[in-house]
């Protein structure tokens, strides 16, 4: 309890970053112990990333660091080096969905929406590294994202649905 | 109605291209300039009083701008009016751990969460009670809520007859009873709950992600003594309630009272951990249950105990306790029936309303007993099933009338896609069938007021039309539902039709988004002021045909200015001449049907659930992609329920056992097999279009399908929830897992109900001026 009084007494270690997010350079002075998940939503204004449980649990924050995805909540941005992010602000460019984002929208994937942001870029992830996924490997790819409304299924669907390139 | 063009579309949801992109905005995405965070102080006691709260520490901390303690906050509130039993801020007494007792706003989230531990609050441990047993004994050291007139630590207790017991049992030809135990478990939302309070110029603005904006607009008026024209309550985007956001929390009035003392807007987000101790989750359910058959397996007779573990407060759980007792009836025919049901407050955090609200733990006791009824007297468990099921058109005889019903078409889906009656039999593999009926909204509101339960207000004016519904999208689509009713009516698209949701200032009363009301019911109060509007625009056009819809707004705006039209739903009176006869009639009711098929391994006591057919009586697909949507939620919610999910306490401490989302354990996409799902379109009469609810029922069947396919599987018996590995090794040595007695509880003489006659549809007026004049 008193853990963390002290903490607030002892001079917080702070660092000048530049964080390259989305294709963008922020230059940022942050504690070093703020997670990735809290710069992008706190600092950067990027709310679509979300979180569910901020111990790497759940899956909900993941982004792409350098491409993998990675959850946000145990990343600091002080360990980046450099390396790109991808959050689901920076999957379009302009105003055009991706054949998954549109293929999530049209199939049912999202229904409250709060786990589609991680799900979408664990799913980016797995089609750049295998692009023709069958059942099992995009139910491998995204275990470890959790969703409460759909069952899974139709968030299946349109990843193959956007594999498959009709979408 | 044939040439339906919108209704029956399988749309995307309204909002799914903004939760997509990352658009949609969630209550802890809300910034505001100069935002305070909060924190909440819990309780790390289970049952205590508390002697004093010391906050000087916490208000010298630069940073701190408010603090609150139970004094700031002493009116009562709770969502029904028979249980005011919550403060949002404790300063008598915590019965849970994680009970809150005082509240802090700070700059930052970490500040907050610094200054709410440097407060000293000074307990008297009390000796908890922590199981349904435990509480129906007098207590060591005091009750968990001393005013109560019940004894012990009883919160409900009923007691109902209706029909002739005696005659019923005197014809049975085989009688037997069973026990069954249902774990408690809890929503899981993947979204933790979040607020935001702000107060400029006398007037309150909280946003949340509530399920019902409606009653946080209530619980904040009464608790901050503020009339409810100086509130408005916001549903912010809504990541996932299952019926865990349906009360007001703690955190929603702290919010409030914070901006308004400090002049800031504040937010409160939950932590995980504390999700859990929110709960309002599914009660842990003890159940006896005796029913008798004649030579034909037809039911002359049954009798239903069921002891309720409500956790530390009422919520909504004087009706759970009715919900354990009332569906019975209208899946299976049930010529006599007795029901006593009992709900015992404990010393963990309180239990409510889940997905299936108080029916799946009697679905699966039933279900389970029925089949072993079956087994005993050797007849086929599904025959003794079809014979009893309930009929389209029949009032029950606890006067719950039943319109349309698909029973029957929905278990012989699921029995012929499935192929259960040549299923392969060999130990290890095995099917179950269960069927389920539930609610589309309930008939009577949870407070007493005479307004309907639901409005639509529609704007139109040269720009187009705007529908105003105080319904909250949680997901589920209903957003979309009501913009295809009103496309239907005006001949538009379904996205030409905007909409403003769940906001009191801006739109009429909803009774919100839970019991499965929001189709059936706000789909009803946006047809009638669809057609209305219509007529309007017919007018305004001269009834020529082919005149394009904008041009037709423009026409009726020069006619008559902007227009509006409004239409609204009140279910009539279904419930009998008699005291509790409120809680369990509908309108309508959804039935389902399911099978599921698994592999379960007797060295290791896994279970693998290789598929599930389900077939759901919805009445009419307003959106049929939708409604595949929820059918395959509820079955992989019902998965976890039945397989791994348990809200479990240490015994003596009352601390919850597994607060986080990698030890409570929920179902991944590996662990979720193939659904295939049909739907039967039975046309209901009342329902808009002929729909009904798919959010809840198809739930119900999935968890005892799932433990009478290891019962097929492997020839044990586990008559609780949920199946783990361990259970079904212990089952295999002996024989059976389950409950062993049901409690001694000072049950009441039962309320004597006469039954109606099974073809008086009436309802309203007529029904009541029919009741017997008592």
């Amino acid at each position: 309890m008193a853990g963390l009084l002290n903490e607030l007494d002892r001079p917080v270690d702070r660092r000048v970053l530049v964080l390259r997010v989305n294709g963008e350079d922020h230059q940022l002075l942050l504690p070093v112990h703020k997670t990735l998940l809290e710069v992008l939503r706190e600092d950067l204004g990027l709310t679509g990333t979300k979180h569910g449980c901020e111990l790497g649990e759940c899956g909900t924050c993941t982004v792409l660091v350098a491409g993998e995805p990675q959850l946000s909540c145990l990343v600091l941005p002080v360990q980046l080096g450099g390396r790109e992010v991808t959050t689901v602000e920076g999957l379009t460019a302009g105003s055009e969905l991706t054949p998954l984002q549109r293929a999530f929208a049209d199939l049912g994937a999202a229904q409250c929406g709060y786990c589609t942001p991680g799900m979408l870029l664990s799913a980016t992830a797995l089609l750049r590294s295998n692009p023709k996924p069958n059942a099992t490997e995009i139910r491998e790819a995204l275990a470890g994202n959790l969703c409460r409304c759909t069952g899974y299924s139709k968030i299946v669907e349109a990843v193959e649905l956007a594999a498959s390139g009709r979408g | 109605m044939a040439d339906l063009k919108v209704v029956g579309q399988p749309l995307p949801k309204a909002d799914a291209a903004a939760k997509v992109i990352g658009a949609a905005v969630y209550a802890d995405d809300i910034v505001l300039p100069r935002m305070l965070h909060s924190k909440l102080l819990r309780s790390p006691h289970p049952h205590a009083r508390i002697l004093s709260v010391d906050a000087s520490a916490a208000r010298r901390i630069p940073g701190v701008k408010g603090v609150l303690t139970g004094q700031d906050l002493p009116i009562r509130f709770g969502i029904l009016p028979v249980s005011q039993d919550e403060r949002a801020l404790e300063s008598e007494k915590v019965r849970y751990v994680g009970d809150p007792v005082a509240a802090v706003a700070a700059v930052d989230e970490e500040t907050a969460a610094a200054a709410a531990e440097a407060i000293r609050v000074e307990y008297e441990v009390l000796e908890p009670v922590l199981s349904i047993e435990d509480a129906l004994r007098q207590p060591g050291d005091e009750r968990i809520h001393a005013s109560r007139s019940l004894p012990a630590n009883l919160h409900r207790l009923q007691s109902y007859e209706f029909g002739d017991l005696a005659a019923g049992w005197a014809r049975a030809a085989h009688v037997r009873e069973d026990l069954f135990f249902f774990q408690g478990n809890t929503h899981l939302p993947m979204e933790q709950h979040s607020a935001v309070g702000q107060w400029v110029d006398g007037r309150l603005t909280v946003w949340s992600s509530t399920q019902v904006v409606h009653y946080v607009h209530r619980a904040l008026s009464k608790v901050l003594e503020l009339p409810m024209n100086k509130i408005r309550v916001i549903g912010a985007a809504h990541g996932g309630g299952f019926g865990g956001k349906t009360d007001p929390f703690a955190h929603e009035i702290v919010v409030a009272k914070l901006a308004m003392v400090t002049g800031r807007p504040v937010k409160c987000t939950l932590t995980r951990e504390e999700v859990f101790y929110a709960h309002r989750g599914r009660h842990p359910v003890l159940m006896w249950v005796k029913t008798g058959v004649d030579e034909e397996g037809r039911i002359t007779a049954m009798h239903f105990r069921s002891a309720l573990d409500g956790g530390a407060y009422g919520s909504y759980g004087a009706a759970s306790v009715f919900y354990t007792g009332t569906l019975q009836t209208v899946t299976y025919d049930i010529p006599a029936y007795k029901f006593e049901g009992c709900r015992v407050f404990t010393n963990k955090p309180p239990c409510g309303p889940k997905r299936g609200h108080g029916t799946p733990q009697p679905r699966f006791a039933l279900e389970l007993h029925l089949e072993k009824l079956a087994e005993e007297i050797g007849m086929d468990a599904v025959e003794l099933k079809r014979r009893n099921f309930m009929q389209p058109f029949t009032r029950a005889v606890n006067w719950l009338r039943v319109t349309s019903c698909g029973l029957e078409e929905c278990a012989e889906k699921v029995l012929a896609a499935s192929g259960y009656r040549t299923r392969e039999r060999r130990p290890g593999r095995g099917q179950g069938f269960a069927i389920s009926a539930y609610m589309s909204g309930a008939g009577t509101a949870i407070y007493w007021n005479g307004m309907p339960h639901s409005e639509v207000q529609l704007k139109l004016d040269r720009t187009g039309v705007t529908a105003y519904c105080g319904a909250m999208d949680i997901g589920q689509g209903s957003d979309a539902v009501i913009a295809q009713i009103v496309a239907e009516e005006l001949g538009i698209q379904a996205a030409d039709v905007r909409l403003v949701t769940a906001d009191t200032d801006s739109t009429p009363i909803d009774l919100g988004s839970y019991s499965s009301r929001v189709t059936f019911m706000a789909g009803n109060a946006a047809l009638e002021a669809a057609r209305k509007m219509r007529a309007l625009l017919d007018a305004a056009v001269d009834a020529r045909a082919g005149v394009p819809f904008l041009e037709a707004c423009e026409l009726a705006e020069t006619k008559w200015g902007a227009l509006s039209t409004a239409g609204s739903y009140t279910p009539p009176r279904i419930g009998g001449p008699f005291k509790g006869s409120g809680v369990g009639p509908s309108p309508a009711y959804s039935y389902s049907a399911a099978v599921v098929d698994v592999d379960a391994d007797a060295r290791t006591g896994i279970v693998r659930v290789n598929k599930v057919w389900i077939a759901h009586d919805i009445g009419r697909a307003i959106n049929p992609l939708l409604v595949i949507g929820q059918i395959e939620g509820s079955v992989y919610m019902a998965l976890g329920e039945a397989l791994m999910e348990e809200q479990t306490f240490r015994r003596q401490l009352g601390l919850h056992k597994w607060p986080s989302m990698l030890e409570y354990k929920s179902p991944t996409f590996v662990d979720t097999p193939e659904i295939e799902s049909f739907l039967v379109e039975t046309v209901d009469p009342e329902g808009p279009y002929g729909a009904k609810e798919a959010g809840q029922g198809p739930l119900l069947p999935v968890i005892p399908a799932l433990n009478l396919a290891v019962h097929d599987a492997l020839g044990v018996w586990i008559d609780e929830t949920p199946v783990t590995p361990e259970k079904v090794l212990k089952a295999l040595k002996d024989g059976r897992v389950g409950p062993k007695m049901f409690p001694a509880v000072p049950w009441p003489e039962p309320i004597i109900v006469e039954p109606p006659a099974r073809d008086d549809m009436r309802v309203g007026a007529e029904l009541e001026a029919a009741f017997p004049s008592a």
